[in-house]
């Protein structure tokens, strides 16, 4: 006795009826296994139910692939009613992965050349749906005949299966591309439509095509006169539009058939100028033609007139209540953005007001395009336009929003003042979402914008003082205080309000960075660093940055550990050269390797004036047949600061190399004494550094120090930046300069030193040169 | 080109998914409980266009959506259709679904979901618009179920009267009916046999 199994709707009112997800799997199991079974043994006649039932269950998310073979068979039986359902099923489970998809094409032949049409109509459905290339070659005759054949359902829908052909097998093409021409003369508007669908696949896939379809232009511009101008069956008209569907494919042909082709575009300027002016918009369907026909008028070589025409309706659209229409005014204003940039200029007020949105769709598209806007001229409102919006957009558009403003700046930027504000309020609001980049180039930026570096500092120090928790603003200020941080206290700068700083406050500041939670490993390197230099900056002693140092030796993050070690050395052992290292970065190559903090600095560094100095210093120079100080690039360097500090930890503890180099006394006036002691680093035995100090036992205190150097072509020198430019009277704090000399080629040293101060009232100058220079320092 | 066609209710559970593209099942299940979270977001008053979710397809995609009562329908579309365009198909779609099955309502679509996707099959082929006159695709739809339903019933009666006939043992019916006072003389049909 075989249990009557459940029809479908009885199945789904089960399925309904359960309460919990769990009640509702017991069902369909139970089902299932019911329907396994009579798909085994069961009933022929009632294989249709079964199987409608598995595609029911199948929607819902449950394994059917058990029905596939079913699907087979219930597409050979002779009745309609199992060949409904088992095509339904056979686009449903089977695809073209599978070696079941091969069997039916059998099948569908059979169905497509002796079926009634309804059946012809299913097959056809089905080999459109998950047609395989090697079905579609098996099939293509079959199809083709059925283009031509007397019903136009058929005809109809084995148009757009030669459609789905095509995009599996190219090749195909040739046999379709013949019979078009016979099908643009039909009547029946579905045929029509998928007639128009197939010309337009074939050309975009291949050139040839697109020649040959060339010549249909007049009569395309016919049909669609006749379907604007008589009303022509009204059955197809949506909302008093006659099928707009049609219109707007046959749009979409004449913009690929007009494109870059003026004989063409002629033909259809007019009708283009017709449907612009004359189409009613007050529903959907008009608009939706309107807008196609704007896209075509400015793809293909129209008049300028027609194009002002046509860009002018988007400007309309903008203004339109209708959020959808807005959007895809906005969309197709993006498309012409690039080719006809003034023309949408003018509406650049609209879309800008479109970014106060509340709609996610809208206010996106209103981004992108308001980003492509921006040009010089109008620059500066809309960034500010753009970083209104940020506050306030959408979490998903932040990151977008954030990067486009910056690019923007960095291309449009009209003062560096106005691009390092711009960068700092981007970086207050929405730091986290700004892209890596953003601090090199931040560092950068205000690296090379020298009468900027105190106007940067204070307002970097204001906003780090009132949020610590952006972690690029954070990095780009805790740079900024320690590069230039004797900035910061000395007193005013006039571009922002008077700010008084104390150093602790500063030295607070950079602490409470360096324990904060937020911070990021990064982050807390650079502040670490930055106290660092704050150690050569400001005036104060270095008890308190000694101290955190010193804790730093032990953090558990192994970098920061490193680092804090080594500036403990740079305190301890090699103090002397702390303020060479510690000096001001050079300009970082954009886009090249970082250079690091104990980069040695060029000879432009010393505030004091160096530019009038450069002829006298070739003088100079021309006596020794040297190269210009100035000109030498320093020797590249070990890149890396650990590289560079462990050369000098590899140093034995005794400062001086192996043999200790007599100090020299080069020169004596009036008090004021000069002596040079040297160093041969023995790791580098080409490299000689020469510290010069200046004492002062008169009475009177020398001011305006310059010490210049030179030597021999075949040498390389580098001048460190001095210490100070005054030499206390009565033994006060000498004024040491260091000099890097390389001597690759260990030749005899020369040097001649040229010295220019104030002492007494009187501006000297000095220039002699060094003599007696022990023969350590260059063998 | 349609990538998909999708109909779920306002809780999410789907009531017709139709993929033109191939995705395997947990994919296609995925999708469709992505796009109903997409969708939910939406308020009522803003536009019906959403960016793609990331399952289908790329950045080229869109959702259409429109919302009618219990029902949403979405249709994720690449850049080569027209956006109001189609707006005005799934509007086709819904009143065809009307005159079929007379002031549709979600029930409808649930009991019948092969209907549903008979009646779709006539609007949207492979993923590209087939007809949009509303009385042409109802015509057909009842013409192929009164196919249908010629088979099933009538169909199969001619075939059990001839067997019935066949059975008929005429020379065994008795020649005379006796029942009370009537007297019916049965004539001699045996040359029918």
């Amino acid at each position: 006795m075989v249990v009557p199994s459940l029809k479908l709707q009885d199945l789904i009112e089960e399925i309904r009826g359960a309460k919990t997800q769990a009640q509702e799997r017991e069902v369909i199991q139970r089902e299932c296994a019911h329907i396994r079974a009579s798909f085994r043994d069961g009933d022929p006649l009632q294989r249709h139910r079964q199987l409608a039932k598995l595609l029911y269950v199948h929607m819902l998310g449950y394994p059917a692939h058990f029905g596939q073979m079913e699907c087979l068979k219930l597409i050979a039986s002779p009745r309609f009613i199992d060949k409904r359902v088992g095509y339904l099923g056979a686009m449903l489970l089977l695809d073209e992965r599978q070696d079941a998809h091969l069997l039916i094409t059998n099948s569908i032949k059979n169905d497509l050349s002796q079926g009634i049409q309804a059946v012809q109509g299913l097959a056809l459905c089905t080999l459109s749906a998950m047609g395989s290339a090697e079905m579609c070659r098996d099939l293509a005759t079959e199809v083709e005949r059925l283009l031509l054949g007397p019903s136009p359902y058929v005809r109809k829908k084995a148009v757009l299966t030669a459609v789905h052909m095509i995009r599996k097998v190219p090749e195909l093409s040739d046999i379709f591309l013949p019979v078009c021409a016979k099908l643009l003369h039909e009547r029946h508007h579905g045929v029509l439509l998928g007639t128009i669908t197939l010309i337009t696949e074939l050309c975009e896939r291949s050139p040839a095509a697109l020649e040959h379809f060339r010549k249909v232009v007049p009569q395309l511009v016919r049909i669609f006169r006749t379907l604007v101008t008589t009303g022509h069956t009204t059955e197809h008209s949506i909302s008093g539009v006659s099928d707009p569907f049609l219109q707007v494919q046959i749009l979409r042909l004449l913009r690929i058939l007009g494109r870059n082709h003026e004989e063409s575009s002629e033909s259809m300027n007019d009708l283009l100028a017709q449907v612009a002016t004359n189409t009613d918009t007050s529903r959907n369907s008009g608009s939706a033609v309107l807008f196609e026909t704007v896209l075509t008028i400015m793809d293909i070589r129209s008049a300028a007139g027609l194009r002002v025409l046509a860009v002018n309706i988007l400007g309309r659209f903008l203004l339109n209540s209708d959020k959808n229409i807005r959007y895809v005014a906005l969309t197709s204003l993006l498309r012409l953005v690039q080719s006809d940039h003034s023309a949408v200029q003018r509406h650049r007020p609209t879309v800008v007001e479109c970014l106060r949105e509340p709609d996610a769709s809208l206010s996106r598209r209103a981004l992108e395009l308001s980003l492509a806007l921006v040009n010089n001229s109008n620059v500066r409102a809309m960034i500010q336009e753009l970083q209104g919006f940020l506050e306030f957009c959408p979490l998903d558009l932040r990151a977008d929003c954030a990067s486009g403003i910056l690019l923007a700046a960095e291309r449009f930027a009209p003062t560096k003042r106005w691009h390092i504000d711009t960068i700092l309020r981007v970086l207050t609001m929405a730091g986290a979402y700004v892209r890596d980049d953003a601090v090199a180039n931040l560092t950068q930026l205000i690296g090379g914008a020298q009468e900027l570096h105190a106007y940067s500092v204070r307002r970097l120090y204001s906003a780090l003082a009132q949020d610590i928790s952006q972690q690029p603003l954070v990095q780009v200020a805790a740079w900024c205080i320690g590069e230039y941080g004797d900035l910061l206290l000395e007193g005013s700068c006039e571009e922002t309000e008077p700010l008084q700083v104390e150093e602790e406050e500063v030295l607070a500041l950079l602490e409470r960075v360096l324990q904060s939670h937020m911070s990021l490993p990064a982050t807390r390197g650079y502040a670490l660093t930055a106290l660092m230099k704050l150690s050569t900056r400001l005036r104060g002693d270095n008890n308190r940055i000694r101290q955190v140092v010193s804790i730093y030796g032990s953090c558990l993050d192994v970098e920061l550990q490193q680092r804090a070690v080594e500036y403990n050395t740079l305190f301890q052992k090699y103090d002397h050269m702390r303020a060479a290292i510690l000096e001001k970065m050079p300009l970082v190559e954009r886009g090249g390797p970082q250079v690091d903090e104990e980069a040695k600095e060029s000879k432009e560094a010393a505030p004091a004036s160096t530019d009038p100095q450069a002829s006298k210093l070739l003088d100079l120079l021309d006596l020794l047949d040297g190269t210009s100080g100035d000109a030498q690039q320093p020797p590249p360097l070990d890149p890396s600061p650990e590289g560079t500090l462990i050369h000098l930890l590899d140093l034995p503890c005794a400062p001086p190399a192996l043999a200790p180099i007599p100090n020299l006394k080069v020169f004596e006036r009036e008090g004021l004494q000069l002596n040079l002691s040297f160093v041969r680093p023995p790791g580098t035995p080409a490299l000689l550094l020469i510290t010069v100090t200046a004492t002062n036992a008169s009475e009177g205190d020398v001011t305006h120090f310059v010490c210049q150097a030179a030597v021999p072509k075949s040498f390389q020198l580098q001048l460190q930046a001095p210490s100070g430019d005054t030499v206390p009277a009565q033994g006060g704090l000498p004024m040491t300069q260091l000099l890097r000399i390389l001597n690759p080629n260990k030749a005899p040293l020369r040097l001649k030193l040229r010295l220019t101060y104030n002492h007494f009232g009187q501006s000297v100058q000095e220039i002699f040169e060094v003599n007696n220079l022990p023969v350590e320092t260059w063998q | 080109m349609i990538q998909a066609i999708l109909v779920f209710n306002n809780h999410g559970k789907p009531r017709l998914v139709r993929f033109y593209q191939r995705f395997p099942e947990e994919i296609q299940q995925q999708i469709v409980r992505e796009t109903f979270h997409l969708v939910l977001k939406r308020d009522d008053n803003i536009c019906n266009f959403l960016e793609g979710g990331s399952l289908i397809g790329g950045s080229d995609y869109k959702l259409i959506y429109r919302h009618y009562a219990t029902l949403y329908f979405v249709f994720c579309v690449d850049s080569s259709e027209s956006e109001l365009g189609i707006l005005d198909l799934i509007q086709v779609f819904v009143e065809t679904l009307d005159k079929c099955f007379e002031n549709v309502c979600e029930l409808d679509l649930i009991f019948h979901m092969d209907k549903v996707h008979y009646i779709l099959q006539e609007v949207v082929m492979g993923g590209m618009v087939l007809e949009t006159n509303m009385n042409e695709i109802v015509a057909q739809v009842e013409a192929q179920n009164r196919l249908e339903k010629s088979e099933g019933g009538l169909s199969a009666a001619p075939a059990r009267a001839v067997s019935a006939v066949k059975n008929i043992n005429l020379p065994e019916m008795p020649r005379n009916i006796n029942i009370g006072d009537l007297n019916i003389k049965v004539p001699n049909l045996s040359q029918f046999v």
